[in-house]
């Protein structure tokens, strides 16, 4: 069992979320940085799906009340145990210890994966906290304690991500809307990561994109990355805590998310035209 | 029908009205079952079918299929919600139709609605079989709470609130049925496809 001693601001389970409900307006949840979680189970022997801990710019600190192996991955951040700075990604944090991850110097979300998994009862499927419809366990909160399960698994050692960059390239397929803007629009300026970006999807503001067509899209479902244009034409990119349907035209798909899940606020995010 | 692309492992069927909607995703989540498709989501819209979570190629499947029958609506799940007609939005609602509360209320029970698809919450249906004419704008500010089983209209849907939540619908009633329970399988009552009666509680 591990007590919450600093919650941080945002600190929540996540595993590898809750596909195949999206139909029924079920969100699929999970961790933003799936190459960071994998990498933090794959460390510490568990299996891909267990859940961790995700933080949010300001880390966490967590008691343990039995010895444990722990991997942190993602966000770049100190880690100490027991107020003594550690180094590496693998630690062995002895029993009653506390372990702190503190802000994050480079990135925005730490990855916690202790031998074992964290063990909360799962919500169809999944131990993920989805932040925007409630599912899931609650986001952490200083003195709240977590389940640890059974160590099974060997340690591994998988890639890791690249490191959290201030400008990021991101390739993006246009449509399925892309027939409601003007060609290329999309590709043409720099934008910055929005500081009001959450799990739901990173806001983006710079211009604003065009409407060539007028009127309202009938309300159609949506994928993780896609490129949604609101009514003020700043974009916004859905993350994993995405709503299932909507009603803005979406005008392109961003191909792979999880740079953006260690995007700072005020970082640069251009977009190039893949296919 | 057209297919177009969202991103590398998605496609939207594109439909002429709710009833191909409903025709497509039933014939693609029957393809499913029988293992003749591959993929993850199968998401209805107004006027779309998202398949999400698709292999290489699938579109070129699916273009070869035919186009499916309309189906027959008796073939579908029945599921009746026992309703009080107590909305705050009701006198609203039969002055936009132009009628008296009773002959709003009479028309609600008389009507079978259908989900079309969902969205907003886990477990929320938008349900189609309203006449377009009946249609009535959403409020002007949403309300900043809800309250779970709130039954409303919108634009051409009829909705319940499965939870409480902000909404901008328009409140003619409400309900004391559980919509969504993480414990059932199917978690949600209001299953795409499914038929509804708003039945006087």
């Amino acid at each position: 069992m591990i007590t919450v001693v600093r919650s941080g601001p945002l600190t929540t389970v996540q595993d590898l979320g809750r596909p195949g409900y999206a139909h029924l307006g079920v969100p699929r949840s999970g961790a933003l940085d799936q190459v960071a979680l994998r990498r933090a189970n794959a460390l510490v022997g568990n299996p891909v799906a267990a859940a961790g801990l995700e933080t949010t710019l300001m880390g966490c600190a967590l008691r343990f009340e039995r010895a444990a192996r722990v991997a942190v991955t993602g966000a770049i951040a100190r880690v100490r145990i027991d107020r003594e700075a550690v180094d590496g990604e693998v630690f062995d944090v002895p029993a009653g210890a506390v372990l702190d991850i503190g802000r994050a110097t480079r990135g925005v979300r730490s990855y916690l994966a202790v031998a074992g998994g964290i063990d909360v009862e799962p919500v169809l499927g999944s131990r993920s906290t989805d932040t925007l419809s409630g599912l899931g366990p609650a986001k952490l909160s200083d003195g709240l304690t977590l389940p640890i399960g059974q160590v099974t698994g060997e340690p591994a050692t998988i890639a890791g991500a690249g490191q959290a960059v201030d400008e990021l390239l991101l390739g993006v397929r246009p449509g399925p809307r892309d027939d409601w803007f003007a060609a290329g629009e999309l590709f043409g300026t720099a934008y910055t990561v929005s500081p009001v970006s959450n799990r739901v999807g990173c806001r983006l503001a710079g211009s604003a994109l065009t409407r060539t067509r007028a009127g309202e899209l009938p309300s159609e479902g949506v994928v993780l990355g896609a490129v949604q244009v609101p009514a003020d034409g700043q974009p916004l990119i859905f993350l994993a805590d995405h709503p299932t349907t909507g009603g803005y035209p979406v005008i392109g798909v961003v191909d792979d998310v999880t740079p953006l899940a260690q995007a700072r606020p005020g970082s640069t995010v251009r977009f190039r035209a893949l296919d | 029908m057209r297919i177009r692309s969202a991103g590398a492992s998605a496609l939207l069927i594109e439909c002429r009205d709710g009833e191909r909607v409903e025709a497509w995703r039933a014939e693609l989540w029957r393809r499913r079952e029988s293992g003749q498709l591959s993929v993850v989501d199968i998401v209805p819209g107004a006027r779309t079918v998202l398949l999400d979570g698709v292999a290489p190629g699938t579109a070129a499947l699916i273009a070869e299929w035919p186009e499916p029958d309309v189906l027959q609506r008796q073939a579908q799940r029945l599921v009746e919600i026992p309703t009080t007609f107590d909305g705050e939005d009701l006198p609203d609602v039969a002055a936009h139709w132009g009628v008296t509360e009773a002959e709003a209320v009479r028309r609600l029970v008389e009507t079978e609605l259908q989900v079309a698809f969902g969205g907003f919450a886990p477990g929320f249906a938008y349900l189609r079989g309203l006449p377009e004419a009946w249609s009535v704008p959403r409020l002007a500010a949403p309300r900043p709470r809800v309250p779970a089983g709130a039954v409303g209209l919108a634009g051409p849907y009829a909705g319940i609130y499965p939870t409480a939540s902000p909404g901008g619908w328009r409140l003619v009633g409400h309900t004391g049925q559980e919509l969504f329970d993480v414990r059932a399988e199917p978690p949600a009552l209001l299953t795409p496809g499914t038929r509804v009666r708003l039945v006087p509680a």
